[in-house]
């Protein structure tokens, strides 16, 4: 029995790191491959040890960095940005729906709901945001369609509520005179960080992470985030090599050589990687949290 | 779904309160403005738009004064092999992610549950969870240091390895992308699915298994007769939920990794990409926006199906 035990956790051991290592060799490949001279790539391939260290890449990048910069703005405004607001627009909607007293709960509840459902699909709202709204090149389509809230984070949120505030705690607040917004900013937001966090963190990695209101409403560079810029680089080079033949020598030499690229990928990813150690106990309660039906 | 609501005390307060008290409660109903209006522009008024499925869209006539076509689109859409292919991908790959994906979740849950050692098992926790953080972008841009044509790893290193020589178009040749996008799916979501399964697998009570262990039941024989019964209900409902989407596609996993390759319409192309192409004018707007309704209305049919089937099964897990 002890031994039979005991070969499953070596086995377990053996499993897990396996699949560690799975998931952060193709980083390290990334990492080598933005750290090696362009020669030596073109001569062995990417590698996962530089063949000949170089950092001339992430020098290239410095020194042209003024659209990387740029578009590092974008991300970092429209990530802080949208997580505050979005949180903010959750929370006022989640508490009254929370508390049995506010008036036609059920069929906001069930408005909610029916949008986790059902929806218009991509078409109509990108006409409702470029016809009604005339979002399209502005910041703000990358932050409003579809990613400040969503009736899953208010299900979430509101259920926290429902299960970890005691309505009794609201009512003596109220009858010490404290208002609506009193009680919900002092009294139930200080005991509902959990969710608070684990909302607010998937938020903040949901913009940080956005291409695809990027790609739908900015044609502008200028307003590109560093998932856009990427994004496009790659398009560039699948298109350049879709049409080789036609293509002179001058842009060929323009576009961005292999271990550039890689390095602009590195930095795409970096503050994730950067940050991720602080964030990963709350982001891993954040998906237990997320899994709890809504 | 409504715990709170249903004592006696509170129905007593409800009854009371027949009469709503709107100035009392405004401000709570002030405070949902935002949000209200937030999902009806951007939830509500898409569904209305709907009905451009049933024009003949053109740009220079302006949305509303299109020609109503009824249902040509849709007509055009199902005269193509366009529908049956990207119907057929868009349930083929949900199909493999929902039965592999449960499997491999649930190993990689039960694997962890076998660690003792605390600070291994974080790091584990750690590192397999990573993935799911990195945008598509950027996992696109590992796909492609792993087999790009002319520098990739597979090509430069591993097939001479392999002893062979040439290298192979990846994105060129669309036979090999079932594996390729089905790895990466994995890649990135494994981790993190496990760890719903690790967290229910937490809340067993450990008395079962000294039981087992005092009648000498190995350990294998432990996960086959406790664990996995005990976990049965979870997957059952998280697998419903899945079929449920199963007419929708992760759109950055189609469209970004094989790169919008057109050579790989046969085996990438699901209903999202294509209706995105459609839309970023690589395709054909009506057909795209009838393929986006179809998607929404047969989608919506299943999730009220799966829901129907949990229901039948437990009460307490169904959605509604």
């Amino acid at each position: 029995m002890k031994t039979d035990s005991r070969f499953l956790t070596w086995v377990s051991h053996i499993a897990m790191l396996l699949f560690a290592v799975a998931c952060i060799a193709p980083f390290v490949l990334l990492i080598s491959a933005s750290l090696t001279d362009q020669d030596a790539i073109v001569a062995h391939g990417y590698s996962f040890i530089p063949q000949n260290f170089s950092t001339a890449a992430y020098e290239y990048l410095f020194n042209k960095g003024s659209d990387i910069i740029r578009a590092y703005g974008v991300s970092v405004f429209v990530t802080v940005f949208g997580t505050v607001v979005g949180l903010a627009i959750t929370t006022l909607l989640a508490y009254p729906l929370s508390r049995s007293v506010t008036p036609h709960r059920n069929l906001i509840m069930f408005l909610i709901f029916f949008t986790m459902l059902f929806n218009g699909g991509l078409v109509p709202t990108y006409l409702v945001y470029t016809q009604l709204f005339e979002l399209k090149n502005t910041i703000w389509a990358l932050i409003i369609p579809g990613m400040l809230t969503n009736g899953f984070y208010i299900m979430m949120m509101r259920t926290f509520f429902q299960t970890t505030v005691p309505p009794a705690l609201i009512e003596s607040a109220q009858l010490d005179g404290a208002s609506e917004y009193r009680t919900l900013w002092s009294v139930v937001i200080p005991i509902s960080t959990p969710i608070m966090a684990a909302i607010g963190m998937f938020t903040a990695i949901f913009y940080w992470n956005d291409w695809q209101n990027g790609m739908v409403y900015i044609t502008n560079p200028d307003l590109f985030s560093i998932q856009n810029m990427l994004n496009r680089i790659m398009q560039d080079i699948q298109f350049i090599t879709a049409n080789m033949s036609s293509t002179s020598g001058e842009s060929m030499q323009q576009m961005p050589t292999d271990s550039v690229r890689m390095a602009m990928a590195v930095i795409g990813a970096l503050p994730i990687l950067i940050a991720y150690p602080f964030f990963q106990k709350h982001f891993i309660k954040g998906i237990v949290v997320g899994a709890v039906k809504g | 779904m409504e715990p709170a609501a249903t004592t006696p005390a509170v129905q007593a307060v409800l009854k009371e309160k027949k009469k709503i008290n709107y100035r009392k409660h405004a401000p709570l109903l002030i405070m949902m403005i935002p949000g209200l209006l937030y999902l009806f522009f951007n939830n509500y008024l898409p569904m209305l738009g709907i009905a451009i499925a049933f024009k003949d869209i053109n740009f220079a006539k302006g949305i509303f004064r299109s020609d109503w076509v009824g249902f040509d689109n849709f007509e055009y859409l199902f005269k193509t092999s366009d529908a049956f292919i990207i119907t057929r991908n868009t349930i083929l790959y949900n199909l493999v992610f929902i039965i592999l994906g449960t499997v491999l979740a649930l190993a990689c849950a039960i694997l962890l549950n076998e660690i003792k050692n605390k600070p291994l098992l974080k790091s584990y926790q750690a590192i397999i969870t990573m993935p799911h953080l990195i945008s598509m972008v950027i996992v696109s841009y590992l796909v492609f240091a792993l087999l790009g044509a002319e520098n990739g790893f597979i090509n430069r290193t591993v097939l001479p390895w392999l002893g062979i020589e040439d290298g192979i178009m990846w994105y060129s040749e669309a036979k090999y992308w079932p594996v390729i996008l089905t790895l990466v799916h994995f890649w990135k979501s494994i981790g993190y699915s496990s760890i719903v399964f690790f967290a229910a697998l937490l809340g067993i009570d450990e008395e079962y298994y000294e039981a087992a262990r005092l009648d000498g039941a190995t350990r294998w024989k432990q996960i086959t007769s406790i664990t996995l019964p005990i976990l049965t209900p979870i997957i059952i409902l998280m697998s419903l939920l899945s079929i449920g989407r199963i007419f929708y596609s992760d759109f950055g996993l189609f469209y970004q990794v094989p790169m919008a390759s057109g050579a790989l319409f046969e085996t990438t192309e699901t209903i999202d990409t294509y209706v995105f192409k459609g839309l970023m004018g690589s395709g054909d707007i009506g057909m795209s926006t009838a393929a986006g309704v179809y998607q929404s209305i047969v989608g919506f049919i299943l999730v009220i199906l799966a829901n129907y089937t949990v229901r039948r099964l437990s009460k307490d897990n169904a959605l509604f």
